[in-house]
């Protein structure tokens, strides 16, 4: 079940935690990957330890131009097809909404639901055409539940969720599904560099009692992609310990 | 019947399964052939990539017809 030999996927964010994650498990899965992010150097230290045919196929997401040209640059870089697409990348930059600055805002927005708009379009078109594709934006338990500090994060998690929902009614009678994966709290250097304590009130929160691995994102992600998951659409899986149940 | 006329139609008829003798010149993509927005945006695509042509979004949505279609092409040939 889940094997995606054979199968191609653009993954953004691909060299972050939770994105070289997904990377890792649509490859163990079968699949082959173009790998999209900001830093060359770090992707192609990450695609090494990878192995494989894996190609990589860096962008900026804040510049509309490059973003527009990737899903392109990717097919070519794959052998003319793309079967999944992942939107993983995302930015933050928190700031109680009283003290949040225009560009934080604007920036936050650019790359996390603009660029994930831009790359549906255009992989909407290639997976229409093949009458099959595998649409997976990682979104965030905060996109449904909020946080303070993040109104800009928050409402760009949200946008993805409301998104994905249309582009899956759009897109359902042509073999394509778009769904949603929400972490809730993932180990990464993030959540490594917080106090003992602070790490202890969070995991109280977490009826599991401990913080997820990138694993369980790329767990949901590879089962989203697969074959088998061609009757879901338009959903959001929330992969959270149970921190919050919606 | 032009040239352009009968490959378009062709890729109507294959597209939207529709019997040969509904695609007329003055059928409606929508109202007569059963097609839907996707169809069209559908249809589009596949009227570029037969005919090397591109049809950008303001003229896509003046074509109605399939002599829209064909007129379109035609005139950019």
């Amino acid at each position: 079940m889940f094997d995606l030999t054979g199968m191609t996927a653009l993954v953004t964010g691909a060299s972050g935690g939770i994105g070289s994650a997904i990377a890792q498990g649509l490859a163990a899965q079968g699949a082959r990957l173009a790998l999209s992010g900001s830093n060359v150097g770090k992707l192609e230290a990450f695609a090494a330890t990878l192995g494989g045919d894996h190609a990589i196929v860096p962008c900026d997401l804040s510049d509309a131009a490059a973003v527009d040209a990737l899903v392109p640059q990717a097919v070519e870089a794959l052998g003319g097809k793309l079967d999944i697409l992942v939107n993983n990348a995302g930015v933050t930059r928190d700031n109680l909404i009283l003290r949040m600055k225009d560009e934080e805002w604007d920036q936050v927005i650019r790359v996390n639901l603009e660029a994930a708009f831009r790359l549906c379009r255009s992989a909407a078109k290639v997976m229409m055409k093949a009458r099959f594709g595998r649409i997976v934006s990682i979104t965030s338990v905060v996109g449904v539940t909020g946080n303070p500090g993040q109104a800009n994060y928050c409402a760009s998690k949200a946008g993805i969720i409301g998104m994905s929902k249309s582009l899956a009614q759009e897109l359902a009678s042509r073999g394509v599904t778009v769904n949603c994966v929400a972490p809730g709290f993932i180990r990464s250097a993030m959540t490594e560099a917080l106090t003992d304590a602070q790490k202890d009130a969070i995991n109280a929160k977490i009826p599991a009692g401990t913080m997820g691995e990138g694993a369980d994102i790329a767990a949901a992600v590879a089962y989203l992609a697969s074959k088998e998951a061609g009757y879901v659409t338009g959903q959001t899986l929330h992969v959270n310990g149970g921190m919050a149940m919606i | 019947m032009s040239e352009t006329a009968d490959r378009v139609k062709k890729i109507v008829i294959e597209h939207l399964g529709v019997e040969a003798d509904k695609v007329t010149e003055d059928a409606s993509f929508i109202d007569d052939l059963g097609a839907d927005s996707l169809d069209i945006v559908e249809l589009v695509m596949a009227f570029e990539e037969e005919f090397g042509v591109e049809i950008p979004d303001d003229a896509a949505e003046k074509i109605g017809t399939v002599k829209d279609a064909i007129d379109y092409i035609n005139s950019k040939q």
